[in-house]
């Protein structure tokens, strides 16, 4: 009976270290996979990788690539302009259309491209420079000097000749933050580019991504005399129900991932989410915000920030804090790390505002108001030097919280130079509900200034 | 990481979100993080101290230091090359001029074999000085990922809040993270945590105690109250160190710090006077109201003339020129015309106090011009002395 005892002893000892073993292998299982599914992730939402979906611009990207066909493979000459609000997805449709385009083979040999950014290319020496030395014709320029931007500009495309001198190579320019180029002087390179491709020399498509949608305003008469006027707009033009089936699809793992078992798994938790109705809630109030992919893409990147192994898959708790996160009022925050006396200042300010209607003020203004608080009996403890008020009068500053209404000018000195308050009456009621450890004095002078009467 | 706690005080919750972003040496982190707070809130601190820990390839830089965007460039590029070659050979330095020859650049550097598709960290320090300079630096930076197709972020650091960076035609939003200010307790925390090993920790946390109790209505910088509980440290100590009370007797401690802390306020807190001129007064126990503050306000004897300089100083700055008839027709001067190198020599020594300013240009021909840089009560105070009402003669009392 001992030795049945022992092995009975001996038998739960080992389930006991296997089971362990099991969780242990288990976490180690979760944590390999668990850094995958952040790899693809991130690259989904940080990098705009190449594989992503093209939601409802079908119609636009069919224009495109038939546009850039036409140039590449009949040699015809094009311009287009790309126009959509920030994130709305520009830079990804050029991107693919581009893509398809070099997966042509007689397209990929001969079609040549040039990548110019508004943001990059300040003015339009440093954009030729640019040009040249992304066709490769560094070498053939040498140290030419060129009497015109126009003749610089046509040796380039005569450079790309082929051999026989039949044709020329077909050159894609492709002009990202199009607008910035609109300020340059004469908009010389804009008016060359446009000019050559009107005229016949070299199959040359000129497209422009800008997020202006009154860019044709900025562009020079004879500028836009020889634009061909075609625009592609994209415009977010998805409802909420699509934009619920993007939130899905974006969080879900792709088919080629390694386990198939935890793929499953995390799609299906994905699946519950969408059906959640806080979840719901929460990407309503966010569509209804902004309802571009990028302001998605930060709120799922949030969540997936809270995801480790020993929490191992996002929850609605998770979704709803990030929303809480990307909602936070800034200006609060900082109000939220002010001293006490800084307070006192912004109500003294408050109520000048309410009692002069916002007219600007000045720091003896502000020190008189303050003043008014401090000279009952019970506030004396408020009752601190004037240099040592123009200090915190002067972090305030410092912080953007209040602003001169001109600049400091040589004639005023700074005790009577006119400000202004940079917070509204709700901002500064909401950040006093939440200011620690608020004095009952100050809180209640803030909600009126009749009360001390 | 327990060591890490034990660097970086009461920011357990920013260490974490921050390495959750950071993620994984090869995977893609947000192309842009922004992080702001008050001053003093552990922004820096952290922010390196994490990387240097964690021992990710990173370079810092101040844009207080780099004004213009050439210096700014070329230092990132510099230590970017520093950081990539192992030797340290002397290498050459890079000459940056514009934003384009950067993203080329910087292309090239991070093809070193030692980044082997790490992400680099790029923090920009004080970053509201980005605004000041060209235009194209801040969205450029922003999009510094997608510019060079290279795995970076970068990182800004500032007190001011996102809102006011934006640019009018938008940009590329970067991921905003808020470093909280430090509660009361915090900074009793993190205050005795420097207590000098000679008393105990208890001892200097009373002190801390008190310290705030001053203090901390007026100012939450952890840098200014650190700055301040050193100077007067040697203060409380002292009847300690005298032998007049031990080190558990509050009440005496306390009723001999306070005032000295009051005294502190108006002097060192405004940078009136300098820590070593107060670290003096310390030891030799003087009367505080002989302070001499850095403004001569009150404890210049000025004389008779230069009084009457000093004022007419004041009216001509202050006064609108079309008014000078109005005031002056029936004046009776009382001021006697002087040698005009005697009225040099005043004007001159007024400048050494500070009480006038030299404005425009050096090479002006028509004599150097001046301001009155002196408050309204001061130049009162001085009128009351010669007997001239001021106030009559000033356009904006009418």
């Amino acid at each position: 009976m001992f030795e049945l005892f022992h092995f009975h002893l001996k038998h739960r000892f080992q389930c006991i270290k296997m089971s362990s073993r099991k969780s242990k292998s288990n976490n180690v299982i979760h944590a390999e996979y668990l850094s995958q599914v952040q790899r693809i992730l991130r690259e989904r939402f940080c990098h705009q990788s190449p594989q992503s979906n093209l939601f409802g611009v079908q119609v636009q990207y069919k224009h495109l690539i038939e546009l850039l066909k036409r140039t590449a493979i009949y040699g015809e000459s094009n311009s287009v302009l790309i126009i959509g609000p920030r994130g709305s997805g520009k830079t990804m449709l050029i991107n693919h259309a581009l893509k398809e385009l070099m997966e042509v083979e007689e397209v990929s040999e001969n079609v040549l491209q040039v990548h110019l950014n508004g943001l990059l290319q300040i003015n339009d020496k440093i954009a030729l420079k640019e040009i040249t030395r992304q066709l490769n014709l560094e070498n053939v320029v040498g140290d030419k000097v060129f009497g015109s931007f126009a003749e610089n500009l046509s040796f380039l495309l005569e450079a790309l000749k082929k051999g026989d001198r039949s044709s020329s190579c077909p050159v894609i320019f492709i002009l990202d933050e199009f607008d910035l180029f609109t300020h340059h002087k004469n908009q010389t390179l804009l008016y060359n580019l446009f000019d050559i491709s009107q005229s016949a020399q070299t199959p040359l498509a000129v497209i422009g991504l800008t997020c202006r949608l009154d860019i044709l305003e900025l562009l020079e008469k004879r500028v836009k005399s020889r634009f061909s006027h075609r625009q592609i707009h994209l415009m977010n033009s998805f409802g909420f129900p699509q934009y619920l089936k993007i939130f899905k699809e974006q969080l879900s793992l792709p088919a080629e991932f390694p386990d198939k078992l935890f793929s499953e798994k995390w799609n299906e938790n994905v699946q519950c989410l969408m059906e959640d109705r806080s979840v719901r809630e929460v990407l309503q109030k966010h569509f209804n915000v902004s309802k571009n992919l990028r302001s998605l893409h930060m709120l799922l990147m949030l969540a997936l920030n809270r995801v480790t192994t020993s929490h191992p898959f996002i929850t609605a708790a998770d979704l709803m804090e990030a929303n809480q996160l990307c909602s936070m009022d800034s200006k609060a925050n900082i109000v939220h790390g002010l001293s006490v006396l800084e307070i006192c200042l912004i109500i003294a300010m408050k109520h000048l505002n309410d009692i002069y209607e916002e007219e600007p003020f000045n720091f003896q203004m502000v020190y008189n108001e303050f003043q008014k608080f401090v000279q009952r009996k019970a506030h004396s403890v408020y009752n601190f030097e004037k240099p040592v008020v123009m200090k915190a009068f002067e972090h305030l500053q410092q912080l953007e919280l209040i602003k001169p209404m001109e600049r400091t000018s040589v004639n005023t000195q700074r005790e009577y130079q006119l400000m202004k308050l940079l917070l509204d009456n709700t901002q500064i009621m909401n950040a006093l509900q939440k200011y620690p450890n608020c004095p009952t004095d100050v809180r209640q002078w803030a909600t009126s200034s009749l009360s001390w009467l | 990481m327990p060591h890490l706690e034990n660097m970086v005080l009461c920011r357990e919750p920013q260490v974490a979100t921050l390495q959750a972003l950071f993620g994984e040496r090869h995977h893609f982190s947000f192309p842009s993080i922004f992080i702001y707070g008050h001053t003093a809130s552990g922004k820096t601190y952290v922010t390196q101290t994490l990387l240097k820990t964690l021992e990710l390839p990173h370079v810092f830089v101040n844009c207080v230091e780099c004004f213009t965007s050439r210096l700014l460039l070329e230092q990132i590029l510099n230590k970017l090359n520093h950081l990539c070659s192992s030797e340290d050979g002397c290498s050459t330095q890079v000459t940056c001029e514009t934003f384009n020859d950067f993203v080329r650049l910087f292309k090239q550097v991070t093809k070193a074999e030692s980044l082997k598709d790490q992400t680099v960290y790029i923090v920009l320090d004080k970053a509201e000085y980005l605004r000041d300079m060209e235009a194209n630096l801040l969205p450029g930076f922003l999009r510094l990922q997608e510019l060079t197709d290279r795995n970076v972020t970068v990182l800004f650091l500032s007190e001011i809040v996102w809102e006011k960076f934006r640019p009018n035609t938008g940009c590329f939003e970067p991921f905003v993270l808020y470093f909280p200010d430090y509660s009361i307790g915090n900074l009793q925390k993190i205050l005795s945590h420097d207590h000098p090993p000679e008393y105990s920790a208890d001892f200097y946390a009373a002190y801390i105690n008190i310290l705030l109790g001053v203090f901390y209505t007026v100012c939450r910088d952890l840098k200014e109250l650190r700055y301040l509980a050193v100077l007067n440290f040697p203060k409380y100590c002292e009847p300690v160190v005298k032998g007049e009370a031990n080190e558990r007797d509050t009440r005496k401690l306390w009723r001999n710090i306070e005032p000295h802390l009051k005294r502190a306020m108006q002097t060192v807190y405004l940078r009136e006077i300098s820590s070593s001129q107060w670290e003096k007064l310390q030891k030799d126990d003087t009367d505080p109201a002989q302070l001499k503050g850095l403004s001569a306000y009150t404890h210049v004897e000025l004389p008779y003339y230069s009084k009457f300089i000093l004022i007419a100083a004041y009216l001509a700055s202050y006064n609108p020129a079309r008014t000078d008839k109005r005031f002056f027709l029936k004046h009776h001067g009382k001021i006697k015309k002087t040698n005009f190198l005697k009225k040099h020599e005043k004007i001159t020594s007024l400048v050494t106090l500070q009480l006038l300013t030299l404005v425009g240009h050096d090479d002006q021909l028509d004599g150097p011009k001046y301001k009155c840089t002196v408050s309204l009560e001061f130049i009162r105070a001085i009128a009351r002395t010669v007997n001239f009402d001021i106030i009559k003669y000033l356009y904006d009392f009418l």
